[in-house]
């Protein structure tokens, strides 16, 4: 099986200081994979790198494209690596606001993806966009609201619809959860699962939330200071560390 | 079709003076289709321990794990998730679930991750808890608030949906009644008889004696522990 992305000694420094280094791993179709790691350990550096947000110093990410085979996204064109960003990948960021137009309707910000890669027919758009909604469980009703009049958690199910409606393959998320209370946070988690296995997408998930990893990710990478220092089956990773800094982080959370 | 040879297992905590414990040493086991093995030993002599390294989720120092021929010490993680999706059962102590998710749909899940259809995965589902006794107004409800014996037989109802060939059982008919107990048994006589090769922990004397064809005792895999 051709992994879907593969991901070769990547790194990335901001002056002297290292955001991540030398990082490598292969992503198979339907896995889901979490990223954990402290504030700086460079996940987010790796995330945008993978995603096109970011041009990596060294290295390289082989995507699988629909057309073309695997490619080099480092290497391809802007318009390339635009196309891909709007086919074949999704982007949901920490604040929906950064991912969302908050000036244009909800109808509107998920009917824009599709015209983005071609749908013209008015009604089409609006029908698909309805369904969508729904499908992230936002009243139809509401289709004509600006996301400003929006809860954190609706904004958050938008941006997963706006996202999802082209059927991409690859889904990059950024603290999906983050600043979400837990009730919110666990409607978004069965939503999530729910889409990823329905869909059968492929997901790279950055977040410091354990809890979060344990029910999304079959598999987690553990970073710290720029390095991978542990990687493997998510359970496995979470139940039976074996690095000094995943044993530190797994005694660290709080238990309810 | 489940076959262990020279598995060790140790701990290393770094974070408490880099201390390491020695849990299991050159285990070798085999265990064919339709035949259960029990695993004995005093609390603490690595039962559980064992039982989740055949599962993966606990990492074998050395030696070899094979289900179904395949070694899961080498494999990767998709291969493990196949292999758990597909070959090797677990039903753990506790159940861990995903809040809000209706019980019916828990115990159909792994049904749907082979490929069953929802209407289908649903009955088998149905059928499950009906023998099982879980009162069928709860079945449209998270399993999250129901009581530990309800919780235990949802998780069962879960482990027995998937005629698994290979399967762990750890304690499946702690906390139940003596009628639950009865149906715990005979589902597991059934996968016995369908060919499934079971590894189980029974405290439960008389149920161990009922279903299980041989006896491990895993305190001879034990380190001598140095004075």
């Amino acid at each position: 099986m051709t992994p879907l992305i593969s991901v070769k000694d990547i790194t990335k420094s901001y002056g002297a200081h290292i955001g991540c280094a030398d990082v490598s791993f292969d992503l198979y179709p339907g896995e889901v994979m979490g990223i954990v790691g402290e504030s700086g350990s460079g996940k987010s550096t790796l995330l945008n790198c993978m995603a096109g947000h970011l041009r990596p110093d060294a290295g390289s990410v082989v995507f699988d494209t629909r057309g073309h085979g695997p490619r080099d996204t480092v290497t391809m064109s802007e318009p390339e690596r635009r196309m891909l960003s709007r086919t074949d990948w999704a982007f949901v960021h920490q604040h929906a606001r950064d991912g969302l137009r908050m000036g244009v309707s909800a109808g509107g910000n998920v009917g824009e993806r599709l015209m983005a890669v071609g749908a013209r027919h008015y009604g089409d758009i609006r029908d698909k966009a309805v369904d969508w909604l729904e499908r992230v469980e936002i009243d139809a009703g509401r289709v004509d609201d600006r996301p400003t009049t929006f809860s954190g958690g609706m904004q958050q199910r938008l941006q997963i619809a706006r996202n999802l409606v082209t059927g991409p393959r690859l889904v990059f998320m950024d603290e999906p959860t983050g600043g979400l209370d837990v009730s919110v946070q666990a409607r978004l988690l069965d939503l999530l699962r729910g889409l990823v296995r329905d869909m059968g997408l492929s997901a790279i998930i950055v977040t410091h939330d354990l809890a979060v990893v344990r029910l999304l990710a079959n598999r987690l990478m553990v970073m710290k200071d720029g390095q991978v220092v542990e990687n493997g089956l998510t359970d496995q990773v979470l139940d039976d560390p074996q690095h000094a800094y995943t044993q530190l982080l797994v005694s660290s959370v709080l238990q309810v | 079709m489940i076959d262990l040879s020279n598995v060790s297992k140790t701990f290393t905590l770094h974070n408490q003076g880099s201390a390491v414990i020695e849990v299991l040493n050159d285990v070798s086991l085999t265990v064919s289709p339709g035949e259960c093995v029990a695993l004995t030993g005093a609390s603490g002599a690595g039962k559980s321990t064992l039982m989740r390294m055949i599962y993966g989720n606990y990492r074998a120092q050395s030696g070899k794990i094979r289900v179904g021929g395949v070694d899961l010490v080498q494999s990767e993680p998709r291969e493990i998730i196949q292999i758990r999706r597909e070959v090797l059962g677990y039903v753990s102590q506790f159940l861990r679930v995903v809040p809000r998710v209706p019980t019916l749909d828990v115990v159909a899940e792994p049904l749907r991750a082979v490929g069953m259809g929802s209407d289908e995965a649903r009955t088998r589902a149905k059928d499950l808890l009906a023998q099982l006794n879980i009162p069928e107004r709860l079945w449209s409800l998270s399993p999250t608030t129901f009581s530990g014996g309800e919780q235990q037989r949802v998780n069962i109802a879960r482990g027995f949906a998937h005629p698994y060939p290979a399967m762990l059982l750890d304690e499946p008919t702690a906390s139940l009644d003596a009628a639950n107990r009865e149906v715990v048994l005979s589902l597991i006589e059934t996968a016995k008889a369908r060919g499934a090769a079971i590894i189980g922990i029974f405290h439960d004397e008389a149920a161990r004696t009922r279903v299980c064809d041989s006896e491990i005792d895993v305190s001879r895999f034990t380190p001598a522990r140095a004075a």
